[in-house]
């Protein structure tokens, strides 16, 4: 087992974090501490930038014109990504262009052309609809939204809450009950266009979250052609599984970059705060918070790996992707409160980004299914057939 | 909190009589109640409302009236009264920075 970094590696990774420390911290200076969008003119100029670089639409299979560049590599890339203010939810303000929804690499030809290839190209942007009022840790047994074939459409009524994205998408993947007796396997995922008549965005939802604000979304008797489908009928669940389960490890590295660059501000600045006629850095109490973040970012970071070295050998890895989600997003939360905690008054202003990410890193316990349902899967996984 | 702004409208001078430096969202009125501007006071805004609403006015000398809510969600608020604006309008009552707004259909 090889834990250091390759040479192709060690380049990437270099050439990502310059690129966030000239590039993406210096516009920070000037934006408002809340933003989540770059001026269109620097956003831009940073896309032909990181075109140059070769690593834009990263997370696009090589088959579909992305870099070919390996799940290991891509989280060390997503982990230098964060480090900075708005990194935990807009990572380098979205200008290494996004995968859009995984999901539509599997869609029908028809599918990929009216949805995906449109958003790889950046022309349309899409939303992912799986939670409700009813619950979102749960969605299988908590889906209320119902869809109701109709000659070669399906009605759909309900509504979705804590959809990122959905006031600005073309379309989103909205997950409805086709089969009100079959449970996990009566649910089925529909493309639906948000300009479908019947498809409203009823109000954003205000969260701690600065960036890209969570909606509630209200359907009315909102007609789709069964040609909408995306992948089997009652079979949505399975594709909203395997989602969440992929999406974990970039949401882990997040919380790592965040860490990792709250740890070398705090490292930067006790050694000159002076109290009681002495730096900071020389009292233990502050070496030991020191200590603490540096195990903890540690753990999350190997952790986090050894997930995406799993999926990259296309070994099973629910479990290590729940571990890393639990660990990381946990581990995030407490080096930022005790790098806040090291800064005093300066930790909890506006001035520094220790109050977005301490308020955003909240979410990650609760986004991507809550820290309570990881633990849930990670049982299941260690205790099998006996647990069920 | 609903959707829309509900505060109760006040003259130019009792608005900055009563404004301090928080963070939060506005809107600035003509006499009849028409929208003239949206705006919000961030944290680069070193007098908070107090200061942008000043700026504002002063920019806008046919608003005659101000209403504001203190947010710290002032950035999605914004965005929100702006979403709202053109969904009750159908446009945006002044020229905004280069954001990218969503749709909203409120009930
Ligand atoms: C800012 C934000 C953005 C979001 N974006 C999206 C999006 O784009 N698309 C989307 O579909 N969803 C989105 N979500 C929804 C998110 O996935 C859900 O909030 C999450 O799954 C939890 O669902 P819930 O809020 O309904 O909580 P519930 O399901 O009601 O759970 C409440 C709490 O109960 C606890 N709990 C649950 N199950 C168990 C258990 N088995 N054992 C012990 N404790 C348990 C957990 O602590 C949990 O937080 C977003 C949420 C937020 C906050």
């Amino acid at each position: 087992m090889d834990l250091n970094l390759t040479e192709e590696q060690d380049m990437i990774v270099g050439m990502v974090r310059r690129y966030v420390r000239e590039e993406i911290l210096p516009l920070e200076l000037d934006l408002d501490p809340d933003a989540d969008e770059l001026q269109p003119e620097d956003r831009e100029r940073l896309v032909e930038k990181t075109k140059e670089m070769g690593l834009y639409g990263l997370d696009i299979p090589p088959t579909y014109g992305g870099p070919d560049i390996d799940l290991v590599t891509r989280t060390l890339i997503a982990i230098e990504m964060s480090q900075h203010r708005a990194g935990l939810y807009a990572p380098c303000y979205g200008t290494f262009g996004g995968a859009g929804l995984a999901q539509l690499f599997e869609a029908t030809d028809e599918q990929k052309e009216k949805y995906l290839y449109p958003t790889l190209r950046g022309e349309k942007r899409g939303f992912f609809g799986l939670s409700e009022p009813s619950g979102g840790s749960d969605p299988a047994r908590a889906i209320q939204t119902k869809a109701v074939q109709d000659g070669d459409d399906w009605i759909i009524n309900g509504g979705k809450l804590w959809i990122s994205g959905a006031d600005k998408a073309d379309y989103g993947l909205v997950f409805a009950r086709t089969d009100a007796d079959k449970g996990r396997n009566g649910v089925t995922c529909f493309v639906v266009d948000t300009d479908t008549p019947g498809f409203h965005v009823r109000r954003i939802v205000h969260t701690l979250r600065s960036a890209h604000y969570a909606t509630e979304l209200q359907f009315e008797d909102m007609r789709v052609p069964a040609g909408n489908i995306l992948g089997e009928l009652n079979r949505g669940f399975a594709i909203a599984n395997d989602r969440l389960t992929r999406q974990r490890i970039p949401y882990a590295a997040g919380c790592i970059g965040v860490a990792i660059k709250a740890q070398e501000m705090a490292l930067e600045y006790v050694p000159q705060r002076e109290t009681f006629g002495a730096p900071l850095s020389t009292r233990q109490a502050i070496q030991w918070m020191l200590v603490d973040n540096e195990i903890d970012i540690r753990q999350a970071t190997w952790i986090t790996l050894d997930a995406a070295n799993k999926a990259n050998q296309g070994q099973p890895f629910r479990k290590e992707a729940a571990m890393a989600k639990l660990v990381a997003t946990e581990a995030g939360g407490r080096v930022v409160d005790r790098c806040m905690q090291m800064f005093g008054g300066l930790g909890v202003a506006k001035d520094l980004p220790f109050e977005r990410w301490y308020r955003e890193m909240r979410i990650r316990r609760i986004g991507e299914g809550p820290n309570e349902v990881q633990r849930h899967v990670i049982a299941r996984e260690l205790l099998g057939a006996s647990l069920r | 909190m609903a959707i829309r702004m509900t505060k109760p409208w006040m003259s130019a001078d009792e608005a900055l009589s009563r404004l301090h430096g928080h963070l939060g969202v506005f809107q600035l009125a003509d006499a009849d109640g028409n929208v003239l501007f949206i705006g919000f006071a961030g944290g680069r805004d070193i007098y908070g409302l107090k200061g942008v609403v000043a700026d504002a006015l002063a920019s806008h000398p046919e608003a005659t009236q101000v209403r504001y809510e203190l947010t710290t969600s002032y950035h999605t608020r914004y965005r929100e009264l702006l979403m709202v604006h053109v969904a009750d309008h159908g446009e945006l009552p002044m020229e905004i920075p280069p954001i990218r707004l969503g749709k909203l259909s409120p009930a």
